[in-house]
């Protein structure tokens, strides 16, 4: 492999979103080499898509608020299957947190005390459930991701990361102890291939929302972190749980916020009803999104959808006044034109339920070290890699994420990844340099597309992938339906392996990289699909006809999918809070 | 069927760049280009274009859409065919004046240049509080229509000026960004910025020609924010 150029750095993190942007910083602030690898330009990165806001405890909107409170609605949002340590920290941490977006230059919207503004979302409560609607969502307008991912670049400029934009890593490189110790990389513009070495990987790449044929996600989010952890043996945690955002516009699948409902919006259906009022009287339509999304497809299933077909509902607006959703919505009012030819000022928006959030993914700990676990069940850290953001399973989010917090999540952890690395590195960091086998090996996958000679169709490919998940892993799932489905995911392994790629071409061949993003949409599919089947219960996002009931006894814990005999584990859910006791089960109603 | 013609350069293959003529059934819906794109590609996989969150805010991609800059993504065929040029065909070609890499995908690092040039980040020395900088809603409010920007470059390859100099004149999008700086009241860098700005180049070869404003998918205005920097320019020298 004399011909591959290696390329060293102290902490490289693929992946420019959030995420990998907040960790990049602060390893570049400490002056450890520190290099971000981005399959698009940064700013392009799906953070940018976020709306509604960043919840955090700041004590704007209401100046006796604790980040205690917010700890008690994630938890209950997560149906109890948040890790309450990670939760804690998360709630904790936020401030500052946020605070130090803001004096890199964040622009916040404001309150006329010249604070952060703040909006309710769904799951907020005050004094741990008992003092009604929060308000805790800091955002500036509706487009807060973007306003955090520029500022996010920005700082990074000022920081002089160094960017490899457009350079799409393929595998992860593990030497003979299995350690982790770099990636392959693409560079898309050349088609160069480098080992791109180093001490400490983060893999901070994002969700994999593509896997389901409706999606507010952009078409990067493939998913691919997920995809080299599995290759590489890695097993992934709570990959069943899919948040489906109740407000997707209907037929293109493009988001609007939560914030909508936060700012005054509701639901309603063909006869006009607000139903949020049946299925969650005090919380209504600002419930968790697992309950919202559930009520409103039980609407439409029920017969009582809007449209020719019945085949969604509406999210009304009009009442809120032109002047609220111009100066607080102004993105939504953009994309409700643009997408729903429908403007909110006058009509209410088609909205279903779409596929948005990953909950599960690489198990981590607070620090961004991934997690595996040996014969004994004992957690045991993986040497070299590190995730955070939405590939990550640190875990926040248990089985529902609330609004708000997964920028939370991605600002937070995207920061303890740095902070503990930074220490690492300075403690120094003794790894055995891979092999030429062992880069042979990360290269192989690679090497088999390129040499590709017959198959099918990428694009045919995907489809039928998106298609199977849409069908038989949705908002509500069957034991019959899923084996099904997982009878067809194994029909798909060996095609997807072997789709053909006819263009060999080395500059800008979009072809290539959308034949490796196949594979792991694929593997993310495929976890998906056995982990769900094996939960037998109802929590959170996956809520199952053959077994309705939340089953603590047996469930109260995450899955862990191992890749190599595709085997689901148990893992223990965290109770052990460091400053106060933790928040027991209980029945979860809004 | 839509008759679509476009822009077509593998540098591996090409001699030179070509206009492709190919049909769609779109089954008589008004996709965006962006869809257009999609399904083109599925059939033939060698078309190369630059592509993300499919709505209006990742700015990836920008291109040239019957004689007009625009994004791909949330431009329907409809409006696209109202630009003018091509008659009933869409036309589509990378955006202009930047150096073409491959089909649809245009070389950006000139424009990004200038966007680094503007120093793109908030510069305060003061120690921070322990919350965050108070900011008025007033204040705030001068940073609408500057941060939305979504580095699309669709405004600063519309402009002759930066057609000419693309080294040396900053650009309608950069310019833009020097501005949402120089407007935020947490910023404390105003000289300087305004020093770094003030040569024969920089802003002054903006001749107000306003290809940016009709282009820029955001609805932003490039040329006022020129015209403030300019102001605070002269103002300074007087």
């Amino acid at each position: 492999m004399a011909n591959i150029r290696t390329i060293s750095f102290d902490g490289v993190i693929v992946g420019g979103g959030g995420a990998g942007m907040r960790a990049a910083l602060q390893l570049a602030q400490s002056g450890y080499k520190t290099a971000v690898i981005s399959k698009v330009f940064p700013t392009r990165s799906h953070t940018v898509s976020a709306q509604g806001g960043i919840t955090c405890a700041i004590a704007s909107a209401d100046p006796q608020d604790q980040w205690q409170w917010h700890m008690y609605d994630t938890v209950k949002g997560s149906d109890y299957i948040g890790d309450q340590e990670a939760i804690e920290y998360m709630c904790s941490v936020g401030p500052e947190a946020v605070f130090e977006l803001d004096h890199m230059g964040m622009p916040f919207s404001r309150t006329e005390e010249g604070r952060i503004y703040q909006r309710p979302f769904g799951g907020q409560s005050k004094n741990f459930g008992e003092g009604g609607q929060a308000a805790r969502t800091c955002a500036a307008a509706d487009r807060t991701g973007h306003a955090l991912l520029h500022t996010l670049y920005q700082g990074n400029l000022k920081n002089n990361t160094v960017f490899f934009n457009e350079w799409y890593a393929t595998d992860i490189v593990k030497n003979q102890d299995g350690a982790v110790v770099g990636v392959m990389a693409i560079c898309i513009e050349t088609g160069e291939v480098v080992y791109v070495k180093s001490k400490a990987t983060v893999f901070a790449t994002g969700g994999a929302g593509r896997i389901y044929a409706s999606t507010t996600n952009a078409h990067i989010n493939t998913g691919d972190g997920v995809g080299m952890a599995l290759r590489a043996g890695f097993p992934v945690q709570d990959i069943e749980m899919w948040q489906f955002h109740p407000t997707g516009i209907a037929g293109a699948g493009v988001l609007v916020t939560e914030g909508c409902r936060g700012e005054g919006g509701y639901l309603i259906n063909k006869d006009g009803e607000r139903f949020m009022e049946r299925y969650a009287p005090n919380a209504k339509d600002l419930a968790g999104r697992d309950v919202v999304a559930r009520s409103m497809t039980l609407e439409i299933l029920e017969g009582r959808g809007c449209g020719p077909n019945g085949d969604h509902v509406y999210l009304k607006l009009d009442h809120l006044g032109e002047e609220v959703l111009e100066s607080r919505l102004p993105g939504i009012c953009e994309l409700s034109r643009t997408f729903a030819h429908a403007d909110p000022v006058k009509e209410p928006v088609p909205v279903v339920p779409t596929c948005h959030y990953m909950m599960g993914g690489i198990p981590t700990n607070v620090h961004g070290q991934a997690l595996t676990v040996d014969a004994n069940g004992n957690d045991q850290v993986i040497p070299g890699l590190y995730a955070c953001g939405e590939v990550a399973c640190v875990s926040v989010h248990g089985a529902n994420r609330l609004g708000g917090n997964s920028l939370l999540d991605l600002v937070v952890f995207g920061r303890a990844s740095g902070l503990f690395i930074e220490k690492a590195l300075r403690e120094g960091v003794e790894m055995r340099d891979a092999s030429e086998s062992d880069i042979e090996q990360a290269s192989a996958r690679l090497n088999r597309v390129n040499n590709s000679t017959g198959g099918e169709k990428v694009a045919d490919l995907r489809t039928e992938l998106q298609n199977v998940m849409q069908n038989h892993f949705g908002v509500f799932r069957r034991g019959d339906y899923m084996q099904e489905g997982i009878r067809k995911l194994a029909d798909l392994r060996g095609r997807i392996e072997n789709a053909h790629l006819e263009d060999k071409s080395s500059a800008y061949n979009t072809a290539r990289i959308e034949a490796l993003e196949l594979h792991n949409l694929f593997e993310v599919a495929e976890a998906t699909a056995i982990a769900a089947e094996e939960r037998k219960e109802s929590r959170g996002a996956h809520a199952r006809d053959d077994f309705q009931e939340r089953d603590d006894e047996n469930w109260l814990c995450h899955s862990l999918y191992f890749p190599g005999e595709k085997r689901v584990a148990k893992r223990a859910v965290n109770f052990t809070p460091k400053t106060r006791e933790a928040f027991a089960p209980k029945v979860r109603t809004y | 069927m839509l008759k679509v013609s476009l822009y077509r350069y593998n540098p591996e293959v090409d001699q030179e760049p070509y206009m492709q003529d190919v049909e769609l059934d779109t089954g008589g819906k008004d996709l965006m280009v962006l869809d257009v794109l999609e399904l083109l590609k599925a059939k033939d996989p060698t078309l190369s274009y630059r592509r993300s969150c499919r709505e209006g805010v990742c700015g990836s991609d920008g291109m040239n859409i019957n004689g007009k800059n625009g994004l791909a993504c949330v431009t329907p065929i409809s409006e696209a065919l109202k630009n003018g040029k091509g008659g009933n065909t869409l036309v589509l070609r990378p955006l202009p004046g930047l150096p073409v890499i491959r089909d649809l995908v245009i070389d950006m690092s000139l424009f990004y240049k200038q966007y680094e040039k503007i120093k793109p980040y908030l510069i305060n020395d003061t120690p921070a509080p322990a919350i965050e900088r108070l900011q008025s809603p007033e204040d705030r409010e001068k940073l609408d229509g500057l941060y939305e920007c979504i580095l699309c470059a669709c405004c600063s390859t519309a402009c002759p000026s930066f057609w000419w100099n693309p080294d040396r004149f900053v650009g309608p999008s950069g310019l833009l960004q020097a501005y949402r700086f120089l407007a935020d009241s947490r910023d404390t860098a105003t000289e300087q910025r305004l020093s770094e700005l003030d040569d024969p180049f920089s802003v002054f070869r903006c001749h107000g020609i306003q290809n940016c404003v009709n282009v820029c998918p955001k609805g932003l205005n490039p040329t006022k924010a020129i015209g403030h920097i300019r102001n605070m320019l002269l103002s300074r020298a007087s």
